[in-house]
């Protein structure tokens, strides 16, 4: 009996600690597929040297054909920012392109796209 | 025993103080409903001077999971500079019909950073991010929610000679590396997503989920 109280406390703490942890990753599914779109843009202040727009492109190119066979969507901004990384190389359709995707995908976009792409095409 | 109890009263005094925060008003919130969320970069208050883009980059992530749009912060700030704003304090200081008729947000979220970055001492080291955000209603520029988070990261052990192994090459990691980063993703899950504390969910979040 005795040995059954020493032994019953450790069971039950593990047990209790991979149900919260299987609580807290449950609630957290993500909804887009990342990438690598957060640390570009922390790399774009922090090290600017290390993340010129050839390398940001041939990044996030890879992003989105993964998140294609994730079949997730990307997240807000994504599109945005790869646009402008196009738009610094002087790959002035693909930025558009990419300008117009985030306004497809997130019509809430729009009025700050549509001054982006004005401001291009104008240039 | 003796660890067991002790284990219990922490648990206890912890429940206690996850009961004793009482819900945020969202009244405000629910009448002036966002779908997008502009992201200024934030106001920072601490000596690092890698705290605002350092805060800045881990924001968009907790905002977008919980169903908003997030604009491109990289590209807004961009925006901001070449219209003659420079500075996050002066970003901040843009007039709401502006950002309604050039950026189109339904919210704006102006941060604060009071605390960012690691500190030394003989041992450890201590890694602190500390802020406050406020969520604006951009059309009326009523305050839809506010709220503050601290989150501090030790490095320590008891054994004193692994502690002195540890705060050496801690010393050498974070003088090179931005812990603070690593730690703001932590502080931003904390200050959006606690539930009847952060913000509510927005339109893009599962309804299967809520």
């Amino acid at each position: 009996m005795a040995a059954a109280k020493i032994v019953n406390p450790q069971i039950k703490i593990p047990v209790a600690f991979l149900a919260i942890l299987a609580l807290i990753t449950g609630c957290q599914t993500s909804i887009y597929y990342w990438g690598h779109y957060e640390n570009l843009v922390y790399d774009t202040y922090a090290k600017p040297e290390k993340v010129p727009p050839e390398m940001q492109v041939h990044v996030m190119e890879e992003d989105l054909a993964k998140a294609g066979s994730a079949n997730k969507p990307l997240p807000p901004g994504f599109h945005a920012h790869l646009g402008y990384e196009y738009y610094l190389l002087g790959k002035t359709d693909l930025a558009l392109q990419q300008f117009q995707q985030e306004k497809k995908e997130f019509p809430e976009s729009t009025v700050f796209m549509d001054r982006v792409i004005t401001g291009l095409t104008k240039k | 025993m003796k660890f067991r109890f002790l284990n219990t009263v922490a648990l206890a005094v912890l429940l206690i103080c996850a009961g004793c925060a009482s819900p945020y008003d969202y009244t405000t919130f629910r009448a002036h409903p966002p779908r997008s969320i502009v992201v200024f970069p934030p106001l920072n208050l601490s000596t690092d001077v890698r705290g605002t883009y350092g805060y800045l980059s881990t924001v968009t992530r907790p905002l977008a999971e919980m169903g908003y749009y997030v604009f491109p912060v990289a590209e807004i700030d961009e925006f901001m500079k070449e219209n003659g704003l420079p500075t996050a304090g002066e970003m901040q200081q843009a007039p709401l019909d502006k950002i309604s008729s050039i950026i189109g947000a339904d919210a704006a979220l102006y941060i604060t950073l009071t605390q960012y970055g690691s500190k030394y001492e003989v041992l450890t080291s201590v890694t602190v991010v500390a802020a406050n955000a406020k969520l604006v209603d951009v059309k009326t520029g009523l305050t839809l929610w506010q709220g503050t988070v601290v989150v501090q990261e030790n490095s320590s052990s008891d054994n004193i000679i692994a502690d002195l192994v540890v705060a050496a090459v801690d010393q050498i990691i974070n003088s090179s590396t931005d812990q603070a980063h690593d730690l703001s993703s932590q502080a931003n899950a904390q200050l959006f997503m606690t539930k009847n504390q952060g913000l509510l969910f927005g339109p893009y979040y599962p309804k299967s989920q809520q």
